[in-house]
């Protein structure tokens, strides 16, 4: 009997082009949707992974209570030993020494007297070891806005915004005014390479990048580092994996009262980021839920209509002796049909263009530009396993429910009166 | 009835003589502190919570308007110069080779990351200058018998707006002071020790500085050798001095 309906939904048109359109139609705008809020969500994730939280962060006690201080004076110390260790016990992950900072970046004249100064935050990164892990995390050679990445140390990264704020071009000379871990005032000497957009007003506003040991040098941290961020090999935040991660590290780093002694801070744990992402979820989730809901009704009614449309069919079949339960039955199975194709084919599309975006993203920088809080502003999808079947549950059993309401009518016929009909 | 008022008035004025008025201490503590210009080496030992550190300088200052110090040593510090004028600092960095000038909040602080001030560490004050005060009491410190003496500061600029001093009652030298904020918050302790008699007034030789605030177990601050009211050259405190 399948092969019989395929057939006929195959053949004539008139009767499955409609619905399977529609079909077509909601199941790719469920998959979008989907994929879309799966993206910005990610996006969200990663940039805050990738320029500040990591997937984790290791640093001292603490530091950790007041992170938002950037203390480096409570910075971790023996950052190699640590290092080493954290490499061997734990392969699946790449680490990244780092030092944040806060400063002011002073702007001398041709007499070296304070022409412009300005408030920074800054980041020592590994940038001049070879490894160009740290360069590609902060997306530093696409955000090269004037002059080149740092070659040389004693060369710094100022954002495009805040150079011209200070009216300093790449080739100048810049002093870093900060305090030392120990407390001291410090003066630091760096001549600017680069200015960098990195389409985040927040770090657009003022922020300086240099190679993490000249960084060491200024604040005299020798072999210090605030945090050390790690980051689950592919570098999607997997909260299972983190989740066996912390327990393993507690597990070499059991908890201690040294207030120095090295703890570890997920993703979650940061920033109010964890809020941020069950929230994210949540509206996500419900945003996803109301339009499946939408799409499940409009499909539904689809189903309605199909089931009216063909009311004179059915008392013509009924009339030639068609069982009720039969007539039924094909209804279902050709509305399952119509649902699968429907949905394979709106997956693909929704999949397809998912894909597209995933890999190109839809900028929106220019709307963007007074953020103050750091949002990406290149939105991609996330294609997720979830993505390949959301889109039947609208696609399928809405327009199969659909189809078995309106069929029910087909009961309440009387065959005596279906001639009269279809005279009428 | 008058033989009986003579003898109270001579009580009376007998007790005041031996009970000197706050400003009477006031100005003999300044006496023993204070002068026109001063010259010393320091040796500034700061506990930090993970290390300890010691920092050595060479200061000159005028009055409570100039002063001017050069740090001789760690290795790091060694060759940084400070010139404060009023209310103004410059800072020279030998490594940066640059001038910056701080003033306002800014002097209020940490040097070195010890527990003292911009203005710790360099100014002089007159303390009848800045404040009035009133005797609470007496107390002993380390065995020595000490008026207990409130200072209010009178002008709004002064960085502690209330403190508590304790005058050695023979010597009239602080040993013991607390620095409190306009809202009553103790902002810092000082301990005042080893008094010797230098050019013929009492002097502090340590003093040990504990800002409350901060972590750590406070800073030393040890006058190595120090000279009053000598003639300081008037280009030491100038700009030009600072890159010299």
């Amino acid at each position: 009997m399948i092969r019989f309906l395929l057939k006929g939904i195959l053949r004539d048109k008139q009767r499955s082009l409609l619905p399977v359109v529609i079909v077509i139609i909601g199941v790719f705008l469920t998959v979008a949707l989907f994929c879309w809020l799966n993206g910005v969500l990610n996006d969200s994730i990663e940039l805050n992974a990738r320029f500040n939280a990591g997937h984790v962060k290791i640093m001292t006690a603490a530091y950790a209570k007041n992170v938002d201080q950037l203390p480096n004076d409570l910075a971790l110390t023996g950052v190699d030993t640590l290092l080493i260790r954290l490499k061997k016990e734990f392969p699946e992950m790449t680490w990244a020494e780092r030092i944040h900072f806060g400063g002011l970046i002073d702007a001398p004249d041709n007499k070296g007297e304070t022409r412009a100064q300005g408030p920074a935050m800054g980041f020592g990164i590994d940038l001049l070891s070879g490894d160009r892990s740290e360069t590609e995390r902060f997306n530093l050679e696409k955000s090269l806005r004037r002059g080149r990445l740092p070659l040389h140390h004693g060369e710094i990264l100022m954002s495009d915004d805040f150079s011209r704020k200070l009216k300093v071009n790449p080739g100048d000379t810049v002093t870093l005014i900060g305090s030392t871990m120990n407390g001291s005032m410090t003066m630091y000497n760096y001549t600017v390479c680069g200015t960098i957009v990195f389409g985040t007003g927040p770090m657009d506003q003022g922020s300086v990048i240099a190679d993490l040991e000249d960084i060491r040098n200024a604040l005299d941290m020798n072999n210090a580092a605030g945090e050390i961020v790690g980051y689950l090999a592919d570098n999607y935040y997997d909260e299972k994996k983190i989740g066996q991660f912390v327990t393993r590290f507690a597990g070499l780093y059991p908890a201690s009262k040294d207030e120095y002694a090295p703890v570890v801070v997920t993703l979650r744990q940061q920033n109010s980021l964890g809020q941020m992402i069950d929230q994210i979820k949540g509206l996500g989730g419900f945003a996803v839920f109301i339009f499946v809901l939408s799409m499940s009704l409009v499909l539904w009614n689809a189903g309605l209509l199909g089931g009216l449309r063909r009311y004179p069919e059915f008392g013509l079949r009924l009339a030639i002796g068609e069982d009720y339960s039969h007539i039924y039955s094909s209804m279902l199975y050709e509305s399952v049909l119509i649902g699968i194709i429907g949905s394979i084919i709106g997956t693909s599309i929704g999949l397809l263009a998912s894909l597209y975006m995933q890999h190109h993203g839809l900028d929106l920088s220019s709307m963007m530009k007074n953020a103050t809080i750091l949002m990406p502003t290149v939105f991609h999808t996330r294609i997720t396993p979830t993505a390949f079947y959301i889109g039947f549950i609208p696609g399928l059993f809405s327009t199969v429910i659909g189809t078995a309401l309106s069929g029910i009518g087909i009961y309440k016929r009387k065959t005596a009166q279906l001639f009269k009909e279809l005279e009428a | 009835m008058r033989k009986l008022v003579f003898p109270f008035l001579l009580m009376c004025i007998s007790i005041n003589a031996q009970n000197p008025s706050a400003k009477e201490i006031i100005e003999k503590v300044d006496k023993n502190m204070s002068a026109d210009s001063r010259v010393f080496t320091s040796k500034m030992i700061i506990h930090n919570p993970r290390n300890t550190r010691t920092v050595e300088s060479k200061s000159w200052s005028i009055g409570e308007k100039k002063s001017y110090t050069e740090y001789l040593s760690p290795a790091r510090e060694q060759g940084t110069k400070m010139l404060k004028l009023e209310d103004q600092l410059w800072i020279f960095s030998p490594s940066t080779d640059r001038i910056i000038q701080i003033s306002g909040h800014m002097l209020r602080q940490s040097v070195m990351g010890s527990d003292l001030s911009y203005e710790d560490m360099m100014e002089d004050p007159h303390l009848l200058n800045h404040y009035s005060g009133k005797v609470d009491g007496e107390e002993k410190i380390a065995e020595r018998n000490c008026w207990v003496i409130s200072l209010t500061a009178n002008t709004p600029e002064v960085a502690y707006q209330v403190q508590k001093v304790w005058v050695d009652k023979d010597r009239f030298i602080p040993l013991k002071k607390e620095l409190y904020a306009k809202s009553g918050l103790l902002l810092k302790k000082l301990e005042l020790s080893d008094v010797l008699q230098i050019q013929g007034r009492w002097f502090p030789k340590k003093m040990l500085f504990k800002d409350v605030l901060k972590e750590g177990d406070g800073t030393e601050f040890d006058i190595q050798d120090i000279e009053f009211n000598v003639k300081i050259p008037d280009y030491i405190f100038s700009k030009a001095s600072l890159k010299k």
